[in-house]
């Protein structure tokens, strides 16, 4: 669909200066230039982040493998005979074929299927056919060594079941690179039961992939856009909630409680909410139902985890959101939902019903990448040159009101800091 | 299924009967009359959409899953009042009917193919999806019901949103 949207030509390195009013603007060429773009694949997915490549219950046993991504570079995560997990690039060392094809698999080594050369479960280079020759022609230098030409590998950890790589072999922990306030939020997710796989979605989004981050980071389109949530109050102003931040900037958990005896919207508040309803009412009031399971004063909680990963607790319905740029004006989104082993047959079944809130057919899903889809479709054809973001005055990191975008701003003061803007 | 090319007479004309309740169905989603979609189906059904990979690796979840046809009356009722989304044409052809089977209780096992256009305002025609319906019908008063519909898409990779049921 982009193809029919021309890049507007700012694209050059004398026009990328910041707006003179600082964190309260974002001029649109973060969102549409291939320069950017160029720039964030060095200096944040290759640079010194963690990013989510898989869950464990993926890789169920030795031999498991799945396709994955490292921000747009495809790279595999395998699960070797004894049991260690590892990633590589998805890239033949020969003559860079992308040589791992389906989602998910097993196999007992990884074969380019152009000329075979072999690799093992830890992308260590095992075999090249022919490399002597046939008959003494032909064949490998003598110099060649295997060992010199395995696959580009990734630094790999795992927290409670979930899989993260780094390019950059130095990477400090992911419980520093995370931080006190996410890792809380985290671990009330991944408390330790084990994931049970219930399935995927995939879908595109023509944005600017940092538009997924900011929209999770942004608590004032909650009551606005979403009708169904204020409608059926699942979340409606006034609700105890909070925006919180951690201390570099870049990750964020927006978090809400839902008041037990239902929805409390006072006149006020009523007035700004073009959405909210006292007679629309649900025929089967069991899809909103919550079942207390997580340590934790919260009933929803959306965690940005830069730079591609959103961890969703919504309710009772769970998944992980995998973020994969394809160029500035398109991204895709790989959703992984899940229950835990030893959910009843009824609660899996309570998360799926909950699952219509979610994804790229979710109530709340479909108005999510619709609202991107105009954002970027109105920076890319419109004359002005930045967007506001000046809601909460200048105030930056957690806040307790969601009438706010300081966590945006809190993301675009690291995004600068890394990205030298 | 009889011996030779093509179904027993009966079943011929279960299929037509199909196929007719199939051309409705489309009619009214491509008419935008969402809210008309829940009559197509019995008090307990099952409406399902799924990836082909989530259906072939015997995961359960669903782009949209609702039980009983409370459920997709408030599917309907949220797509047609709460939910925001850009205009857009829709329209399904549906094809290749195939009856599978007939129960002792009167349920029939079927098959068809569709593919799901799409029209955005000032965008030229996209296709948006193909698949499977996997459904079960039943008899009531006033002709086929379905007891279940489970639809099984090969386009994995979803452009941006799929609003309406299918």
């Amino acid at each position: 669909m982009p193809d029919s949207v021309p890049e507007r030509p700012n694209d050059t390195a004398t026009e990328l200066r910041w707006p003179a009013e600082g964190l309260s603007r974002i001029p649109d060429w973060v969102y549409t230039s291939e320069e950017i773009y160029r720039r964030e694949i060095e200096r944040i997915f290759h640079g010194r982040t963690w990013n989510f490549v898989a869950l464990e219950a993926e890789l169920p046993e030795p031999g498991s493998f799945k396709r994955s991504f490292v921000g747009p570079t495809p790279v595999v995560v395998t699960r070797d005979r004894e049991g260690a997990i590892h990633v590589f690039e998805n890239r033949c060392a020969h003559r860079g074929a992308e040589l791992c094809r389906a989602h998910v698999g097993k196999a007992t080594e990884l074969v380019c299927p152009y000329h075979q050369w072999t690799y093992d479960l830890a992308g260590n280079l095992a075999a090249v056919p022919f490399r002597r020759g046939i008959q003494n022609k032909g064949g490998m230098p003598k110099n060649f060594r295997l060992e010199e030409h395995g696959l580009r590998k990734l630094k790999v950890t795992t927290r409670r079941g979930v899989v993260f790589a780094s390019f950059d072999p130095d990477m400090e922990s992911l419980e520093s690179y995370l931080g006190p306030e996410i890792l809380r939020d985290f671990d009330a997710t991944f408390d330790g039961r084990k994931l049970k796989l219930l399935g995927y979605y995939r879908n595109t989004v023509p944005a600017n992939w940092k538009m997924y981050h900011e929209n999770l980071k942004d608590p004032y389109h909650a009551t606005l856009l979403h009708a169904f949530l204020v409608t059926f109050g699942l979340l409606v102003a006034g609700n105890k909630s909070a925006m919180v931040v951690d201390a570099s900037g870049r990750h964020g958990t927006m978090a809400s409680a839902r008041p037990p005896e239902g929805p409390k919207v006072d006149s006020a508040s009523r007035k700004e909410m073009r959405a909210f309803s006292d007679t629309l009412r649900l025929n089967d009031p069991r899809f909103l139902d919550y079942v207390r399971e997580f340590d934790s004063p919260w009933s929803v909680t959306m965690q940005t985890i830069w730079p591609n990963f959103v961890v969703q607790r919504e309710l009772n319905t769970l998944g992980v959101r995998q973020i994969v740029p394809r160029g500035p004006n398109e991204f895709l989104m790989i959703w992984t939902m899940f229950g835990y082993e030893g959910d009843s047959e009824e609660m899996t079944r309570h998360r799926l019903r909950q699952g219509n809130l979610m994804g790229p057919s979710g109530f709340l899903g479909i108005e999510d990448n619709e609202a991107m889809r105009f954002v970027q479709q109105g920076m890319q054809r419109s004359s002005s040159e930045e967007s506001v973001v000046a809601l909460g005055g200048s105030e930056e990191g957690t806040t307790e009101h969601i009438i706010t975008e300081a966590a945006i701003r809190s993301l675009y003061r690291h995004y600068r800091d890394v990205m030298g803007l | 299924m009889g011996e030779g090319v093509g179904p027993a007479p009966n079943l011929r004309e279960l299929r037509l009967e199909i196929e007719e309740f199939n051309s409705e169905y489309a009619a009214v989603l491509d008419a935008g009359q969402v809210e008309e979609w829940p009559r197509f189906f019995t008090e307990d059904a099952i409406y399902r959409i799924t990836g082909r990979e989530n259906a072939d690796a015997g995961l359960p979840v669903g782009l949209v899953h609702c039980e009983g046809i409370a459920m997709l009356r408030d599917r309907a009722l949220a797509i047609a009042k709460t939910t925001m989304f850009a205009p857009r044409y829709l329209l399904h052809q549906v094809s290749n009917v195939r009856v599978l089977g007939l129960s002792a209780t009167g349920e029939i096992a079927a098959t068809a193919n569709y593919t799901l256009f799409e029209t955005l305002v000032d965008e030229k025609t996209t296709l948006q999806q193909v698949g499977r319906y996997h459904d079960r019908f039943a008899r009531r008063e006033g002709g086929l019901r379905l007891k279940e519909r489970i639809c099984v898409y090969d386009s994995l990779m979803i452009d941006t949103a799929l609003v309406f049921p299918v």
